[in-house]
């Protein structure tokens, strides 16, 4: 019976992460993408941590916290860009950000 | 025995459905800590205790805090937080810790099911410091070049001051 949990965990990583993936195709908003960024990145390492229970290995553990330093890292940086923008009075949505109309 | 994990995975893909779903950047930041900590506890039930406490450490913790002081310094056009839109996110969490309850009623020894081997932090942290010791070191180059990154663009510089005075002036 507890084998069936294995492949629940790797629809559940699955699942996931195509929800972060349409997060990130449909909304505009770059703190939403940010987030659905996250949400890509914790559905891997959660897969990581599916597979090393079920090999009962502690590499896959590793592998999760290798993951989170790296959000960390990404989340810190993204979110200064955004601020940055921001103070330069340019608008959060990446349409208008990338035809550059507005300046 | 698989009846815990599904609700907490059914709760987590819920709780991320909504994060896309919605408008206003602080509502979505109230789901995604719900769906994270929904990620712990299948986590926890898969024998995986250290990473589990990590996730709502540091993903729960530090970076959704991260996150809402964006938000909050942006000032995304949100109306103040009514009672209305925290009903859903506690009852999702509500749902998770009776089922964290529940299951160690069920097995006093441990939240992992029978046949999955809990896998001790001693044993991870043998492993981080011992045959993956180069990424442990690759990961601390990392968070000090976001470090540094996020303070040299976060950073108020002189001349974009002069920048903004001069706009004024036009």
């Amino acid at each position: 019976m507890t084998p069936v949990s294995f492949e629940y965990g790797l629809a559940l990583a699955a699942i996931l992460f195509v929800l972060g993936l349409v997060g990130i195709l449909v909304r505009r908003n770059l703190v939403f993408m940010l987030l659905c960024t996250e949400i890509m990145l914790n559905a891997a390492g959660f897969a990581f941590i599916v597979a090393g229970a079920r090999w009962a290995q502690s590499d896959g553990q590793v592998m999760f916290i290798f993951l989170l330093a790296m959000a960390g890292a990404e989340v810190a940086v993204g979110l200064a860009l955004i601020l940055l923008l921001f103070s330069r009075g340019r608008p959060l949505d990446v349409d208008s950000l990338s035809s550059g109309e507005d300046r | 025995m698989n009846t815990p994990f599904v609700v907490a995975g059914v709760i987590a893909i819920a709780a991320t459905l909504m994060v896309i779903m919605q408008r206003n950047a602080v509502h979505a930041l109230l789901y995604l800590i719900v769906s994270l900590f929904a990620l712990a506890v299948t986590m926890l039930f898969l024998g995986a205790a250290f990473v589990a406490a990590l996730e709502i450490i540091v993903y729960a913790g530090a970076i959704m805090v991260l996150f809402i002081f964006v938000v909050m310094m942006i000032g995304a056009d949100s109306p103040a937080l009514r009672l209305r839109s925290w009903i859903l996110p506690s009852l999702l969490g509500a749902v998770l810790l009776g089922e964290v309850v529940y299951v160690l009623l069920q097995r006093p020894g441990g939240l992992s099911f029978s046949k999955i081997i809990a896998i001790q932090p001693k044993e991870v942290g043998m492993a981080l410091l011992g045959p993956y010791v180069l990424g442990t070191e690759i990961a601390a180059f990392l968070l000090l070049a976001g470090l540094v990154g996020a303070y040299h663009l976060a950073r108020r510089r002189a001349d974009d001051n002069t920048n903004v005075i001069e706009e004024g002036r036009r």
